[in-house]
C-alpha cells in the first residue's frame, strides 16, 4: 500500500493533514477514522462533548499518544512517528489544559527557553541568549500582557496568568501550528474575552488549533469549527452553521444547554 | 541567574571562612585536622547533590557508589606503590592469591590512578544515567535503581575478598607518590589539597548553575514534559549533571580515602549513600554554601554523638531529617537566607532578578 501525501502540491497553503488516524487505547477507540486538514496562518476550534476524542487529537499530532493506524502530515511530511521534541522542532507546539508553565523559572526564562532555537546541550554552557531571542521573549511578553511580570517567578503568577504565560511560550517557540488546550480553562469572562483576541492576534504568522467547549468563547473566536464525536468528524462549519445544525445539537449543545 | 541575589553577609562571608580553611593546620588539633579534611573531601561530593538533585531533582540514593569508585582507584595505587616489585598487597597472599589481578596492574602508575579517579566513576554514571534517563524513568524509581546499584557494589566489594579486600576494604597506606603519609608536611598539602579542589568544584558548579545550562536543569526538575514540549531533549542535561555530580563524588571519596587513611564497603553501600542525601538536605539542596555547611554539621554530630553514644547516632539521624523536611525544607540554608533577607532588603522586590550574562556573546548560530 503505498500512502499519498495528501494534496501539498495541490494546496500550497495545506500547514496540517490528518489522515484517517485511529487510537485504539486497549479496545477503546477515542479516535476512530478522523481526518481533518489545517491551511497556514488559519483559525480552527475543535468542540465536541467530554470524550470526544479532543484531547487525544492533540497528543497525536504532537506525539504523546500514537496512532495505531492512519498518519499525520506536516508540511507534507509524514510526522506520525517522530519522538516529541523533533515534532516540536518541525514547528507545533502545544498548550496543555492544566497550566504547564515552569514554576520556578521567572516569566522571561520560561519564555527565553521557548525562544531558544539552538538546542544543542553543550551550547547551553557557552551562549547566552541571542539578542534576536531576547527581542522575541519581549515582544511576546508585550503581547501576552505579562511585561512587569517579567521577573517574578512563574509559581507567583495568578492562575489566568499562568495560562497566558503558556500561551506565550508556545508563541515565543515560532512554532507555525500552535496547539491550544482549552486555554481559557479557570478564567473569567474579561479574561476570556482577552484570550480571544490574543489569539486572534497570532493568526496570520501562526496556524491555531483550540479545543474548548465553553460555547461564548467558540462564539468569541469566529472562524471555523469541527465538531467532533467519539472519536470520529461529525460537522464542519462557521460557527453559526454549527449552532443551527441539528446533529449537532443532538449530541453537544441540546445536553450543554439544558 | 539565580532569582534572588545572596544577601550581603554571604556574598562576602566566603572570603573569611575560606581564610579560615587555609588557616586551619595552625588552629585545630591534628585529629580535628584528620576530620575536617575528610569532612570537605565529602563536601566536594554535597555539591555534586546540588547540582543533581537541587537543581535537576534528581534524587540519587547511590552516590556511595561513585564515592567509592574514586577512593578504590585510588587506594589500589597506594597498596601497589607500598610493595616492594613482584609483592602483592598483604591481604591477597592472606586470601590465598599469588598473582596480581589483571585489572589492578594499570594502577602501578600514578598517574593512571589520578585519571581514574575521575575518568572511572564519569564513564560509568554517563552510561548508566544515558540508558536509564533515555528510557524516561524519573522520581522515585531512578532513586530506587540508584539504591540498588549502592547495593550491588558494596555486595560486590565484600563478595570478592581476594581482590578488593572484602569487608575490610583497603588500607593501611604508607606513601603517596613517594611522600610519607604519616608526616606533618603530608597531612597539611593534602588538606590544602582538598580545600583548593572543594573551591574549584563550588565555583565550577556555581558557573554551571549560573549558565543557560543551570536554565534547563532547573526547568527540566520543574516540568521534563514541558521542557520536551518546547522541542528540548532533556536527557542530555540530566545525563551531564549526573556525570558531573558522580566525578565530584569520586574526587571526594579519593581524597577521604587519603585523610581517612581506608576505604571500605562499610563507607559505599545504602546506609552512607542515603546518609550523603541527608548532609545535602540538611544543609539545603538549593544552596551551594548550605550543602557544604550541612556536610559539616551533621558530620561533626555524628563524630561528637557517636563517640558519646554510639547506639544514639542512627536515630538522632533520622530524627534530624524528618525535622528538616517537614520544618525546613531548603534547609538550614533557607533559614539562614531568610533570615538575613529579612534583616537587610538587598534590592525592590522588581530588581531582584537581573540577567547578567551579556547579549552580545554568543547566541544563535
Amino acid at each position: 500500500m503505498t500512502t499519498v501525501t495528501p494534496a501539498a502540491d495541490l494546496n500550497p497553503q495545506l500547514l496540517l493533514s490528518v489522515d484517517g488516524v485511529t487510537v485504539d487505547f486497549d479496545g477503546f477507540k477515542a479516535l476512530n477514522g478522523f481526518s481533518m486538514t489545517l491551511d497556514r496562518g488559519t483559525l480552527r476550534v475543535l468542540i465536541g462533548p467530554n470524550g470526544a476524542g479532543k484531547s487525544t487529537l492533540c497528543d497525536t499530532i504532537i506525539g504523546r499518544v500514537r496512532a495505531t493506524s492512519g498518519h499525520v502530515y506536516f508540511k507534507g511530511e509524514d510526522i506520525t512517528h517522530l519522538p516529541e521534541y523533533q515534532i516540536v522542532q518541525r514547528g507545533i507546539c502545544r498548550k496543555f489544559q492544566t497550566p504547564g508553565v515552569l514554576p520556578g523559572l521567572t516569566v522571561l526564562d520560561n519564555l527565553l527557553i521557548a525562544a531558544h532555537r539552538e538546542r544543542r546541550w553543550w551550547r547551553s554552557l557557552t551562549s547566552a541568549a541571542s539578542p534576536a531571542e531576547r527581542a522575541r521573549a519581549d515582544e511576546v511578553l508585550e503581547k501576552v500582557g505579562l511585561a512587569e511580570r517579567r521577573d517574578m517567578l512563574a509559581c507567583e503568577l495568578a492562575h489566568g496568568e499562568k495560562q497566558w504565560l503558556e500561551i506565550g511560550m508556545v508563541v515565543a517557540t515560532d512554532a507555525d501550528l500552535l496547539l491550544l488546550d482549552e486555554p481559557t480553562a479557570g478564567m473569567g469572562p474579561a479574561e476570556t474575552s482577552k484570550t480571544a483576541q490574543l489569539i486572534h492576534s497570532l493568526l496570520g504568522r501562526h496556524a491555531v488549533l483550540v479545543i474548548d467547549h465553553d460555547m461564548s468563547f467558540v462564539e468569541q473566536l469566529g472562524g471555523r469549527v469541527t465538531v467532533l464525536h467519539q472519536g470520529q468528524f461529525l460537522k464542519e462549519g462557521s460557527v453559526a452553521q454549527i449552532r443551527q445544525d441539528p446533529d449537532v445539537a443532538a449530541v453537544y449543545l441540546g445536553r450543554s444547554e439544558h | 541567574m539565580t532569582v534572588n541575589q545572596a544577601p550581603w553577609p554571604l556574598r562576602f562571608g566566603w572570603v573569611a571562612l575560606l581564610l579560615l580553611a587555609v588557616a586551619a593546620p595552625w588552629i585545630v588539633s591534628p585529629y580535628e585536622l584528620s576530620l575536617l579534611g575528610r569532612f570537605l573531601a565529602m563536601s566536594i561530593l554535597a555539591i555534586g547533590l546540588v547540582l543533581v538533585w537541587g537543581e535537576a531533582g534528581i534524587l540519587t540514593l547511590g552516590q556511595g557508589v561513585f564515592f567509592g569508585l574514586g577512593g578504590y582507584v585510588l587506594a589500589m595505587h597506594l597498596k601497589l606503590a607500598a610493595l616492594n616489585p613482584g609483592d602483592i598487597p598483604d591481604f591477597m597472599t592472606w586470601s590465598g592469591r599469588s598473582d596480581l589481578p589483571w585489572w589492578w596492574q594499570p594502577f602501578t602508575s600514578p598517574l593512571v590512578a589520578i585519571t581514574a579517579v575521575v575518568v572511572v566513576p564519569g564513564v560509568i554514571a554517563a552510561m548508566f544515567s544515558w540508558l536509564v534517563f533515555r528510557r524516561r524513568v524519573v522520581g522515585v524509581y531512578f532513586a530506587l535503581i540508584t539504591q540498588a546499584l549502592a547495593l550491588c557494589f558494596a555486595t560486590l566489594l565484600i563478595s570478592q575478598q581476594e581482590s578488593t579486600g572484602g569487608f575490610n576494604g583497603l588500607t593501611d597506606f604508607s606513601t603517596l607518590f613517594g611522600f610519607d603519609l604519616a608526616a606533618k608536611g603530608t597531612v597539611w598539602t593534602l588538606y590544602w589539597i582538598t580545600v583548593i579542589l572543594l573551591t574549584l568544584s563550588y565555583l565550577g558548579v556555581r558557573w554551571l548553575m549560573r549558565s543557560r545550562f543551570g536554565t534547563m536543569l532547573r526547568a527540566t526538575r520543574d516540568g521534563e514534559n514541558r521542557v520536551r514540549f518546547l522541542g528540548h531533549n532533556p536527557t542530555p542535561y540530566k545525563v551531564v549533571a549526573f556525570t558531573v555530580s558522580a566525578v565530584l563524588a569520586g574526587i571526594g571519596g579519593a581524597l577521604f580515602t587519603l585523610h581517612a587513611g581506608v576505604v571500605s564497603p562499610a563507607l559505599v553501600g545504602v546506609v552512607p549513600s542515603i546518609e550523603m542525601v541527608i548532609w545535602v538536605a540538611v544543609g539545603g539542596r538549593g544552596s551551594l554554601w548550605g550543602a557544604v555547611a550541612g556536610t559539616l554539621l551533621v558530620n561533626f554530630a555524628k563524630d561528637e554523638i557517636s563517640s558519646a553514644m554510639p547506639d544514639a547516632w542512627l536515630y538522632a539521624l533520622g530524627l534530624v531529617f524528618i525535622l528538616v523536611v517537614t520544618l525546613m525544607p531548603r534547609g538550614v540554608a533557607g533559614v539562614i537566607e531568610d533570615a538575613l533577607r529579612r534583616l537587610r532588603p538587598v534590592a525592590p522586590a522588581g530588581k531582584k532578578a537581573t540577567i547578567t550574562s551579556p547579549a552580545g556573546l554568543g547566541g544563535a548560530p
